[in-house]
Formats: C-alpha cells, structure tokens, sequence
C-alpha cells in the first residue's frame, strides 16, 4: 500500500484545465520532485492533496484511506504538511507561536510534547535564535524556512514544498536543500515543486514533469529532463505524445 | 472643575462603550465579519435579563451570571450555522444576513415587548453615587461598568496572548488558510469568537439596562457608537478600542456641555477628525489582532 496515491485526478476551472487524469503513488521516504511550466497546475495539484481545492473526479489516497471528503485541517493531522510558494506566516505572532500552532493543532500534541515539537522544527531550519521575533519581520529566507519549519511541526508524513528555494541564493538553496535531504532520512516523504531544477537534482531521486494538467513525464530525474515530451513542454512545442487528438 | 466632571462622564460612559464594542472589534478582527446585528443582540440581552430572568428566582441586578454563558453559547450555535453559511457563500452576504438579521430582531421584540422603555432593576443602586467634590457625582452603576469593561478587555487580551485557544485565535486572524494547513478547524475557532463577541455584547446591554432604558431599536445607536469606538481606537486592538471609546464618550459630553443636541454631533466629529487624520485608528495596526 502506498502512502500516497492519486488516481486518475483531473480539476477544471472553467475552460483552463489543471489536471487530467494525473496518477502517481508516493512511498514513505520518497523525495520526489515535481518541473513544469506556468500553469501547468503544480499547486493546483498540492491544493487538491492538501483539500484547499476539491477535484472534478479522481481518488486520492493517503495510507489507504480515501481523504476526498476531508477538510484541509483533517489532512493536515492526518499527516499531510503543506508550505505555500508566497510564504504565509501569522505575521502577528513571534516565530515559536507559529510552530506551536502547527504541533497543537496538527500533530494534536499538547503542553511540553507541542514545545518539544515545535522547538525541534525551529532548530532543524535553523529559526531557533530567533524564535521571539514577531514572524511578520522575518526576511524572505526566514519566511521560507518558517514555512518549512510550521509545517514540520504538524509531524508529517508527506510534505509538500511549494518552490520553497525561489527567489533565494545559491548558499540559501544549499542551507534548505540539505534541511530537506535530512528529513528524508527521518521517513518523511518530500514532493517539492522547483524551478530551481539544480536545487532539485541534489535531493531527488524521481522527477514528475506537468504540463497543461498532465504529467508528461515521470521517472528518474536525468531521464526525464533529457526526454523529449519535457523538452517540446520547455521549448515551446504544444502537442505533447500522451494527449489524443481530441482532447 | 467642570471640565474636570465632563471629563469623568466621558470617561464612564467611554467604558461602556469599549464593553460594547470589545465583541464588535473580534468578530471583524478574526472572521472578517461586520455584524450588524452586534447592537440588536445586546437589546435583547437587556429584555431576557428584565422579563425572563425573574422566571428563574434570580434578581435582576445578578441576570447576567445566566445570561451571558447562554449568549456565548448562542454566538457559538449562530456563528456555526447562519453567520458560516453567509461566510462561505461571500463577505457581502454577511453584511445582508446580519442585518436582516437585526431587522428581525427589532421586530420581534417590537412585537413581544412592544416599544416601552425598559430597564434593569437594580434597586437604590442606580441612584447612589460618590460625591468628591462640589459639582462631580460618579454615579456607582457608571463607576462599576467602567470596572467591568476594563475587568473584561484585559481577560480577553490575556485569554488572547496566553492561552493555547487565544493563540489559535490569532493565527486564523491573521491567515484563516495558513491555519488550516496547520490542522486547525477554522470554523470552531470561529464559533469561539463569536461566543466571546455574543457574550461581552450581552454583559453590554444589561449594563446599558441598569445605567438607562432600553427599547427596541436601541441597538442601532448603541451599534454606532461601537463603530466609532473601534474605528478611533483602531481595529483589532483591544485596549484601542477602550481609549477609542473613552475618546467617544469625553467628545460626546463636551459636545453636550455646551448644548445637549451636540453631544452625538460631537462624538461623530472626532470620529470623523480621525477618520481623516489617522485612518488606521489611534492604536490600529496594518493587521488584526493583539
């Protein structure tokens, strides 16, 4: 059994498709990374797993168990940690706050276990020092690190990054993907949506490719970019092979 | 020495005002909702204190012991039904539904109660005050509801900044979504929000019971002033809302100082003056709460 499974997903808004029919399954302690151009529906897709945006049709399951029916919090305590590419934290309240939200709330821990949690995740992203600050004054690197640290907090099994190292520097890249690499070694599951492709490569070991709501290419990261559905989707080319004509 | 007892009669009746208004601040702050039936629930926490409570053998002047869970929980039910579904449909729809809402209300007790004045017994409290100096009276009623609302918003910004559910308070203030990827249940935290709004709107209108009459239509002048308070003070701090109301209250008697019918004008300038000079409120912040 996988711990995460989509099957045969497909969402519309109007005439603009962000998913058809997508598959895939995800086991525990994959790290899978997810390319695609603007609009190809890869945060459409995490909001489908995470339950902001319910599918047309389609299953997804998460150890087993059907989830479609489940609020966005219901998932997030089910184990299901999601951080947003536009990082989104309380900006009102200090950096631990933060956190101890996620591990009251999503991993339903309580009095000194939540603190623990939430101060585990603060040093895994390294925010310990800085754990007073009012979030709202974070910079972007801490804002991103908050993301990744407030979800942790919510003990997941899979997490879901959201272009978590755009916008950042090399150094900043290579600080977060090392964080990232480390929690697989927990047995935590990482699908991670990137146009930083180098970021990608060092953590990685599978590759889906999306392009207008299909996944176009899945498998081994080099193959994929090598392969030629991902380059006529990087280069422009509209008719992509898994697609029939009429549709 | 008369401006000094203007003065103190603003700052009672200010009190009074933030205790009103304290509910109002929440319920914009955390659901983004302007209840525009704030007032109306208030009047009809004064008539279940004067007509219902008596039911009960409890005197009048104790009603609000009863009566203030029971409008928490009352928040709570309406929140989680009527006021969610009115959300989740779109933020005008929530403005329509309270006030038809207070409408309703109005109406009601129009029909009930008719349109008689009505108000607490308290006794010979409402006509004991202390008397420091020739020409300043602090009217004990006015003085204890002053106590209660500084009493009541300083446990709410302790409940708030303190405790677990306070914090959780906070966090879906500041990003309902955020909040929800982080587990928690937007729509309970909801309902305790306006439980809490419900039931200091309901200590509110038994205090305005015991300090003068009430009658159906109260609400929506008390409402006003609510507004007034919180858009002064600024929206989503609390202890803004208390000076914003002390503010209202002191503009409002200097207003009738010089001739009863400025007291409202008066109180509808400063809170203009405001509006202009300082549109985030004396104490307001870019975002909500505490």
């Amino acid at each position: 059994m996988s711990l995460l499974q989509l099957e045969d997903i497909s969402k519309k808004f109007g005439q603009v498709v962000v998913g058809e029919g997508i598959t895939f399954q995800l086991e525990q302690g994959d790290a899978v990374g997810i390319v695609g151009p603007n609009g190809a529906g890869k945060t459409s897709l995490f909001a489908m797993i995470s339950g902001d945006i319910a599918p047309d049709s389609g299953a997804i399951l998460f150890d087993g168990h059907n989830i479609a029916h489940l609020s966005p919090a219901k998932r997030a305590r089910a184990g299901i940690g999601r951080t947003y590419q536009v990082p989104r934290p309380f900006e009102n309240m200090t950096v631990f706050e933060n956190a101890l939200v996620a591990a009251q709330q999503g991993a339903r821990t309580r009095g000194q276990k939540s603190y623990d949690l939430a101060l585990g995740a603060l040093e895994r992203t390294g925010l310990a020092p800085f754990a007073n600050r009012q979030a709202g004054s974070l910079t972007l690197l801490h804002r991103k690190r908050l993301e990744l640290a407030r979800a942790l907090s919510t003990a997941p099994r899979v997490l879901l990054l959201d272009e978590i190292a755009g916008g950042l520097t090399d150094l900043e890249v290579n600080e977060l993907t090392a964080i990232i690499r480390s929690l697989r070694s927990d047995g935590i599951a990482v699908v991670w949506i990137e146009h930083v492709v180098r970021a990608l490569l060092t953590t990685v070991e599978r590759l889906l490719c999306l392009a207008s709501g299909v996944v176009v290419a899945d498998g081994e990261p080099k193959s994929v970019l090598a392969s030629d559905a991902v380059r006529s989707v990087y280069l422009g080319g509209r008719v992509l092979e898994t697609r029939g004509p009429n549709e | 020495m008369i401006w000094l007892n203007v003065v103190i009669q603003g700052v009672l009746i200010g009190g009074f005002y933030a205790l009103f208004a304290c509910g109002l601040s929440l319920m914009f702050g955390v659901l983004k909702v302007i209840n525009l039936a704030h007032g109306d629930i208030a009047v009809v926490a004064g008539y279940v204190a004067v007509f219902l409570t008596p039911h009960l053998h409890i005197p009048e002047v104790w009603s609000f012991l009863v009566v203030v869970p029971i409008f928490g929980l009352v928040g709570y039910v309406v929140q989680r039904t009527l006021i969610q579904k009115s959300i989740d449909r779109d933020p005008f729809t929530t403005l329509l539904v309270t006030f038809g809402l207070s409408v309703v209300i109005e109406n009601l007790l129009l029909e009930i109660y008719s349109a008689n004045g009505q108000s607490v017994n308290i006794g010979d409290l409402i006509a004991k005050s202390w008397h420091p100096a020739s020409i300043i009276y602090v009217s004990y009623v006015s003085l204890g509801v002053l106590a209660v609302a500084v009493a009541v918003l300083g446990l709410l910004q302790l409940f708030l900044s303190r405790t677990g559910t306070g914090r959780l308070i906070r966090a879906v203030a500041d990003d309902r979504e955020a909040a929800q990827l982080s587990g928690a249940n937007y729509r309970h935290i909801f309902g305790i929000a306006a439980a809490i709004a419900f039931a200091t709107v309901a200590l509110a209108g038994i205090a305005y019971g015991m300090m003068t009459q009430f009658a159906p239509t109260s609400g929506g002048v008390n409402l006003l002033f609510a507004f007034e308070a919180v858009v002064i003070g600024g929206i989503g701090s609390l202890w803004g809302t208390l000076i914003g109301g002390i503010a209202l209250g002191v503009a409002q008697q200097f207003g009738a100082h010089f001739n009863p019918e400025y007291q409202i004008l008066a109180g509808n300038v400063l809170f203009l003056v405001v509006l202009a000079i300082r549109p985030q409120g004396l104490f307001g912040r870019r975002t909500a709460l505490a």
